[in-house]
C-alpha cells in the first residue's frame, strides 16, 4: 500500500537529493500516520510525472473524480473513484487492489500492467513513450490494449474506463494438471 | 532483535520479553489470530522469487508464518548483488520486500545456508513447507581450450565483483594490461559489464558501486569492448531498455555494428512478425548502425557488435601469463526444426580476436544441494507448477511439502518482475494443496517451524542475523555513502558484514 511507503523508501525515490543527517531506522520509528501525509504528496506528483498542477491543488482533487473498474486476477470487479490527474497504479494502491508497482512509478518494471477491457478507451490514451514500450514488452500476459498503471493518468475522457489485472493464476484450477494424478513420496525417506 | 518499525500493540508488548520467547509468542499470536496452529513456511533464498513468494504466501493464507533464510547476511538477493549500480530505479523494489519483512508473521535469517548449517530433510522436518528460492549461483561453462586462462573471468564474478559480493570483493580483474575487452553473450548482463567497462566513471561514482571497483575502473585502459554473439542481431537476448541506454547513453563512445549482419532471412522476418520485443531490438540495433556510421573522433571508447561468432578456443598472450585472444569460427542461422528456432552452426572459417579481458556472459547456472532431485541437463528442479518432482521421468511423484520458485525452477532468466508471477504460481499450487488437507499430519508429527530452526541454529552455533541485523547494515551503509555523495556505500567482506549487523 503506498500509505505505508516508509520515509526510507522516499529517499530512493529522491536520490537525487538526500536528505543528510537523517537516520533511516529512527526516521522509521516514527508512526506510520505521520509519514502519511509526506507519502501522498510525494506520490503524487512522483507518480504522476505525465501531469502538472492538479495533483497538488487537494481542493481540485475532490472536485473532480472519474469512474474506474479494476477487475483482479478472479475476475472480481471493483468500481473506484479516482481523481483527475492521479494514476491508475497510485489509485488501485489507495483503494486496496492488488496491482503491483515494483518500481513506484518510474518507468523500470513492468509490474502494474493493466489491460483497457475496451479498445474505445484505450485510444483515448496518449501513445505510450519509448521507455514504456521498452517495459510493455516485458509484461506478463501482454495485448494489443496493455499499459503500464503509473503511466495512466486519471482525465475527463477516461470516466468508465475499465482495467483487468493480468494473471498467471486466472485459468490455474482448469488448466493444471490435477495433482492427485501424483503419488505422493515420503519426505523422510 | 528490537524491531525499528511500527508494530500492533500486541507485539510492542513483547519487546519487553527476552529475543527468544518473543520470538515463540508472536508465533502464538499469529496462531490465535487464524485460530489454529500456523502454517509454518521456510522459504530459502530472499532475493525477488523469494520475498515475491514470502509477500503471496502471508496475503494468501492469514495462518502462515513464513521465515526467510538466506546464506548472506544482506537479503534481496540479485537486487543487491546483480542489478546494476547505475540501475537505482530497479533497486526500488527492496521498499516492498522491507515491507513484507516487517510483517509480524515474517522473519529473516541471514547468514544461514542450506546445505551446509542447516540440511534440506531437517528444514523438511522441521516445517509444513519449504520453498527454494536460491537462484542460480554459479556458470554455465564453455567448455572450450584455454578456459582457465587468467584474465577471464564469468560476466557473473565480475558483476557480483563491482556489486560487492562478499564472495567476490577479492576477485581484482586486470583492467590495466589492455585496451580490449571480449564479452562472449549479448543478454542483459553482458549489455550491463559493457556499460560499466565503457562509462564515464565520474557518473558511476554516484551510485553504490563498490568502492574499489570504482577505483579499479578509473584507472582502466580498456577503450574497446567486443560483444560477441553466436546469432544476429534479430536473435539478441537483451531488452530494447538496457539495449537503448547502451546505444544512445554513453557518453564519448562509438557504437559499431556491421551493417551486413543486419540482412534478415525470410527466417528472420518470420522471427520478428512472432516477437515484438525481437522486432523492436532488431530496429534500434538497425537505428544505431546508420547513426554511428561516418562519425569518427579519435578519442572515442568503442563498442563493437560482433554477431555470427562463436568462441573456439582462448589463446594466451605472448608471454603466456593472460589471455591474448579469443578465437571464433564464424556461424550461420539453421532452423531447428523442432521448436521453429533457429540455432548457430560452424562454418569453419575462423578469425582471431586479440584482448587482454574476457568476460563470459553466456548463463548463470543453479546448483543442487544433498537430497533435491536435480535435472543437471537444464540446470533446473523438475516441478509441476512449483511443486517439486522427485525426477524429471513422466512417473515422478510430488515431493510433499516442497516448493520451488525463480531461477531454480524455471532457469535463469527474465526480470525480477517475472518473479512475481513465478511466484504467483507456485504459492497457488501451495495453497491448493493445503486446501487438500496435505500438511494436516498425524497431531503427533506437528511441525515445529521457526522454533525448531532456531533450535537447530543454536545447536550448531550458527549466529544468524535477523532483519534488523540487515538494517545496522544498511543504515551503516548509507551513512558512509552520504560521506561520498553515493546512495551507500557498500560493506564488501563477510566480517565487516557480520560486524555491523551488530
Amino acid at each position: 500500500m503506498l500509505a505505508r511507503v516508509s520515509r526510507l523508501g522516499l529517499r530512493a525515490l529522491c536520490r537525487a537529493s538526500p536528505s543528510p543527517g537523517q537516520n533511516p531506522l529512527t526516521s522509521r520509528r516514527h508512526g506510520a500516520e505521520a509519514v502519511i501525509s509526506r507519502v501522498n504528496h510525494v506520490g503524487n506528483t512522483f507518480f504522476c510525472s505525465n501531469t502538472n498542477a492538479t495533483s497538488n491543488d487537494k481542493s481540485s482533487e475532490s472536485e473532480a473524480k472519474i469512474s474506474v473498474t479494476f477487475i483482479d486476477k478472479d475476475g472480481e470487479e471493483k468500481l473506484v473513484k479516482v481523481p483527475i490527474g492521479m494514476s491508475m497504479l497510485e489509485a488501485a494502491h489507495e483503494n486496496d487492489i492488488e496491482l503491483e508497482g515494483a518500481c513506484e512509478g518510474s518507468l523500470a518494471c513492468s509490474t502494474c500492467h493493466v489491460i483497457v477491457t475496451d479498445v474505445d478507451y484505450y485510444n483515448k490514451l496518449e501513445d505510450p513513450v519509448d521507455e514504456e514500450n521498452d517495459m510493455l514488452d516485458l509484461a506478463f500476459g501482454l495485448t494489443e490494449t496493455s499499459r503500464l498503471g503509473c503511466q495512466v493518468i486519471a482525465s475527463p475522457e477516461l470516466d468508465g474506463i475499465r482495467l483487468a489485472l493480468p494473471s498467471a493464476t486466472r485459468n490455474f484450477a482448469v488448466d493444471g494438471i490435477q495433482l492427485s494424478g501424483f503419488t505422493m513420496a515420503d519426505p523422510t525417506s | 532483535m528490537g524491531r525499528a518499525r511500527p508494530l500492533h500493540h500486541a507485539a510492542r508488548r513483547l519487546l519487553l520479553l527476552p529475543p527468544r520467547l518473543r520470538g515463540f509468542s508472536s508465533s502464538s499470536a499469529a496462531a490465535a489470530a487464524s485460530s489454529r496452529e500456523p502454517l509454518h513456511v521456510c522459504v530459502v533464498g530472499s532475493g525477488p522469487a523469494g520475498f515475491y513468494t514470502a509477500d503471496k504466501m502471508l496475503k494468501g493464507h492469514q495462518g502462515a508464518q513464513v521465515d526467510i533464510i538466506d546464506r548472506l547476511p544482506t537479503p534481496f538477493g540479485l537486487v543487491r548483488s546483480g542489478v546494476a549500480p547505475d540501475h537505482p530505479e530497479t533497486k526500488i523494489v527492496v521498499n516492498q520486500f522491507s515491507r513484507v519483512a516487517a510483517n509480524d508473521r515474517c522473519s529473516f535469517y541471514g547468514n544461514v545456508t542450506l546445505g551446509m548449517d542447516v540440511s534440506l530433510s531437517e528444514l523438511r522436518k522441521t516445517y509444513d513447507i519449504v520453498v527454494l528460492a536460491y537462484g542460480a549461483e554459479s556458470d554455465r561453462s564453455l567448455g572450450i581450450p584455454g578456459e582457465d586462462l587468467r584474465g577471464i573471468h564469468s560476466a557473473r564474478e565480475f558483476v557480483w565483483w563491482y556489486n560487492g559480493h562478499p564472495d567476490m570483493c577479492n576477485l581484482a580483474p586486470d583492467l590495466q594490461s589492455t585496451d580490449s575487452a571480449v564479452v562472449l553473450g549479448q543478454g542483459n548482463v553482458a549489455l550491463d559489464v559493457a556499460r560499466i567497462l565503457l562509462c564515464c566513471t565520474s557518473e558511476l561514482a554516484a551510485t553504490d558501486i563498490a568502492d574499489y571497483a570504482l577505483d579499479a575502473l578509473n584507472g582502466s585502459t580498456i577503450r574497446k569492448v567486443y560483444l560477441v554473439g553466436r546469432r544476429g542481431p534479430v536473435q539478441a537476448a537483451c531488452t530494447a531498455k538496457e539495449l537503448r541506454e547502451i546505444l544512445g547513453g554513453l557518453k564519448n563512445v562509438r557504437v559499431f555494428i556491421n551493417e551486413a549482419d543486419l540482412l534478415k532471412s525470410p527466417s528472420d522476418e518470420e522471427e520478428i512478425r512472432n516477437s515484438r520485443i525481437q522486432r523492436r531490438v532488431y530496429e534500434l540495433l538497425s537505428k544505431a548502425a546508420i547513426a554511428h556510421k561516418g562519425n569518427n573522433n579519435n578519442d572515442q571508447k568503442e563498442l563493437h557488435f560482433v554477431f555470427f561468432r562463436r568462441p573456439t578456443r582462448f589463446l594466451p598472450s605472448e608471454d603466456g601469463s593472460t589471455v591474448g585472444a579469443v578465437q571464433l569460427e564464424k556461424t550461420c542461422l539453421k532452423d531447428d526444426g523442432v521448436a521453429g528456432k533457429q540455432v548457430a552452426v560452424g562454418t569453419g572459417e575462423f578469425e582471431d580476436l586479440k584482448c587482454g579481458l574476457v568476460l563470459k556472459s553466456v548463463g548463470y547456472k543453479s546448483l543442487p544441494v544433498e537430497g533435491l532431485p536435480f535435472d543437471k541437463y537444464r540446470g533446473v528442479v523438475p516441478n509441476l507448477k512449483g511443486r517439486v518432482l522427485s525426477s524429471e521421468s513422466e512417473n515422478a511423484t510430488v515431493e510433499p511439502g516442497l516448493y520451488v520458485v525463480g531461477w531454480l525452477k524455471r532457469g535463469p532468466t527474465g526480470i525480477v518482475a517475472t518473479n512475481l508471477h513465478c511466484a504467483e504460481e507456485t504459492v497457488a499450487s501451495i495453497l491448493e494443496d493445503e486446501k487438500k488437507g496435505l500438511f494436516m499430519g498425524p497431531s503427533d508429527s506437528k511441525k515445529e517451524g521457526r522454533r525448531g530452526l532456531l533450535e537447530i541454529l543454536e545447536q550448531k552455533n550458527i549466529r544468524f542475523v535477523p532483519f534488523d541485523g540487515w538494517e545496522k547494515i544498511d543504515c551503516k551503509e548509507k551513512i558512509a555513502g552520504e560521506l561520498k555523495n553515493k546512495p551507500r556505500e557498500k560493506i564488501t567482506s563477510w566480517n565487516e558484514l557480520l560486524m555491523a549487523a551488530n
